[in-house]
């Protein structure tokens, strides 16, 4: 079993947004980054798929030079090596399926190729099917439950009041969210390991988007000045008259 | 000029996709696979045999496209919406911009980080494919459509090969954290996975759903279908009561959607009251009981 993840580098953003001087990103100077979340628990399931039966797991991303620690994250979860596309700019939707589709014809056919739902920054919604859709290959989007046996993947996705069931034959591409599963703490000797394995570096050229950013907002809201019921528990009256304004004690 | 919204029977979001279509220039056609209502001037209604295949959606959309020629397709801000306009921009090798708030001409406005950020973008296309973001456009009446027409794609094979198979039933009973009311929330500060009896007693008494924070869910103390937030569930009920969450932009993705949210924290500078209409301060071991025992008395209880 072959199976790719792709992931993307993400500010850990806390409680505000802070926009640098020119709008076009978030100042992260006191942030810490991490893996898209969707995204890890895409790689935590690739490398259980690949524990129980054996195979390849490849990372990939499209980043900075720093997104080489994302990928180490990655590995150290249990990746086998990773594809580095390396660019500083910000690429829409399309322009990023383009890269990532090059980088994949390059290799060997992979089984399966996992995406997140929608990444946490950009929240596009639509790298996975795309890719699908040039390699004319089968795609279910938002799973949290996936069983790959037999050639087949049985992909699960919440919907109100249960779970859709899809059943698709490999290679097929999916896309995942949080709570597929709870990726595990990577281990010291896991960290040094993932030091040592492979990082396939690429500089890449960016195409002129067709979805062009033009500048960041802080949306209103922000700010709002609560009112202010009380103190400890003396503060309960104040509440449940609220409820009762409200309609819903 | 016309505008074309995709739309899904009995669903806000889609009312919310035809207010903004409806703010855009044109006639405004909808494409609904079975009966929907949808205040649309034509609604064309496919058939579709069997249970949702989003490539089949997606084909219907694309087809009809190429018979009204629209200026530009909304799709409901839900996982549906954005996938099936997502295959059609694949299709078409068109850009989409998903969950959008705003359209200025060739200029839209749509949300990041779960709406916690925006971002103004230009569309360099002359069909312009928006989803419509949750919660950002006001709902219209679900008046019927001024004409139906029904309308027969041409599928392949290809087209229904993945499609629903099976729908099996949620795991968790009570009242669903999407569709709650009241939605009782707890992060780092309910301490543990016991922590939570006193929210999930409250929640039970206004006939509310539990939910929590990602900490609380990375920590293994609630299962991930209560997670609320960018990554969990967004949830719109009447009233939000954080207890002990402190704010960080991951869950207020998830709770922005609430009327009224109410944070109960003994940290005076957290994030959250920023984002509060009500703010009660201390110790939730001690408040949240004491809402539950005022709540029973004034119930006669």
């Amino acid at each position: 079993m072959r199976i790719l993840v792709a992931v993307k580098r993400v500010p850990i953003t806390g409680g505000k947004m802070v926009l640098s001087e020119d709008a076009q990103s978030i100042q992260t100077r006191h942030l810490g980054f991490t893996i898209s979340p969707h995204e890890e628990c895409g790689v935590e399931e690739a490398v259980r798929i690949v524990e129980a039966q054996g195979g390849e797991v490849v990372v990939i991303t499209l980043g900075p030079a720093e997104a080489e620690d994302q990928l180490r994250e990655c590995m150290a979860l249990g990746a086998d090596r990773a594809i580095h596309l390396v660019s500083d700019e910000e690429w829409d939707a399309q322009a990023t399926a383009s890269a990532l589709l090059d980088a994949i014809r390059s290799e060997e056919p992979f089984d399966l190729i996992v995406f997140g739902n929608e990444s946490a920054d950009a929240g596009n919604y639509q790298v996975g099917i795309r890719i699908a859709y040039a390699l004319g290959l089968p795609v279910v989007t938002g799973l949290k439950g996936l069983t790959v046996a037999d050639g087949r993947a049985r992909c699960e996705q919440e919907v109100a009041g249960g779970r859709d069931v899809y059943d698709v034959p490999l290679p097929a591409v999916v896309t995942v969210k949080e709570g597929l599963n709870l990726p595990r703490y990577p281990s010291v000797p896991a960290k040094l390991r993932a030091n040592r394995k492979p990082v396939d570096a690429r500089p890449v050229e960016r195409a002129a988007p067709k979805l062009e950013k033009l500048r960041l907002v802080v949306p209103e809201g922000q700010g709002k000045q609560a009112e202010i019921l009380g103190h400890g528990p003396d503060a309960a009256p104040a509440v449940v008259e609220v409820m009762q304004k409200l309609g819903v004690a | 000029m016309t505008v074309l919204v995709f739309v899904e029977p009995d669903d806000e979001l889609s009312l919310q996709a035809v207010t903004l279509a409806r703010s855009l220039d044109g006639e405004v056609h909808g494409l609904s696979i079975g009966p929907a209502q949808a205040p649309v001037d034509v609604l064309h209604v496919a058939e579709i045999e069997g249970t949702y295949a989003p490539a089949a959606s997606a084909a219907a959309l694309v087809q009809l496209i190429e018979q009204l020629a629209p200026t530009a397709v909304v799709a409901p801000g839900s996982d549906r919406g954005n996938e099936v306009l997502a295959h059609a921009a694949a299709r078409l090798d068109l850009p989409m911009a998903a969950n959008v708030t705003d359209v200025r001409g060739d200029d839209v406005t749509r949300q990041r980080w779960g709406g916690t950020l925006l971002e103004e973008a230009r569309v360099h296309a002359e069909l312009k494919l928006l989803s419509a973001a949750p919660f950002a456009f006001p709902v219209g009446s679900a008046s019927a459509p001024g004409r139906v027409e029904t309308f027969v794609p041409d599928l392949t094979g290809a087209d229904t090969a993945v499609r629903v198979v099976e729908t099996v039933g949620a795991s968790t009973g009570g009242v669903a954290l999407a569709d709650a009311k009241v939605v009782v929330s707890g992060g780092r500060g309910v301490g543990s996975s016991e922590g939570f009896a006193i929210l999930e007693e409250l929640a039970a008494l206004l006939e509310g759903a539990v939910g929590c924070s990602r900490v609380v869910t990375s920590a293994g103390w609630r299962p991930h279908t209560d997670q609320v937030g960018q990554t969990g569930t967004k949830v719109s009920p009447d009233l939000y009561i954080a207890c002990g969450i402190s704010g960080a932009t991951q869950h207020i993705a998830g709770c922005k959607g609430a009327k009224k949210l109410l944070a109960i924290n003994d940290d005076p500078e957290a994030t959250i009251f920023s984002h509060a209409d009500y703010a009660v301060i201390g110790n939730l071991h001690e408040i949240v009981p004491a809402i539950t025992a005022e709540l029973r008395k004034a119930r006669g209880g």
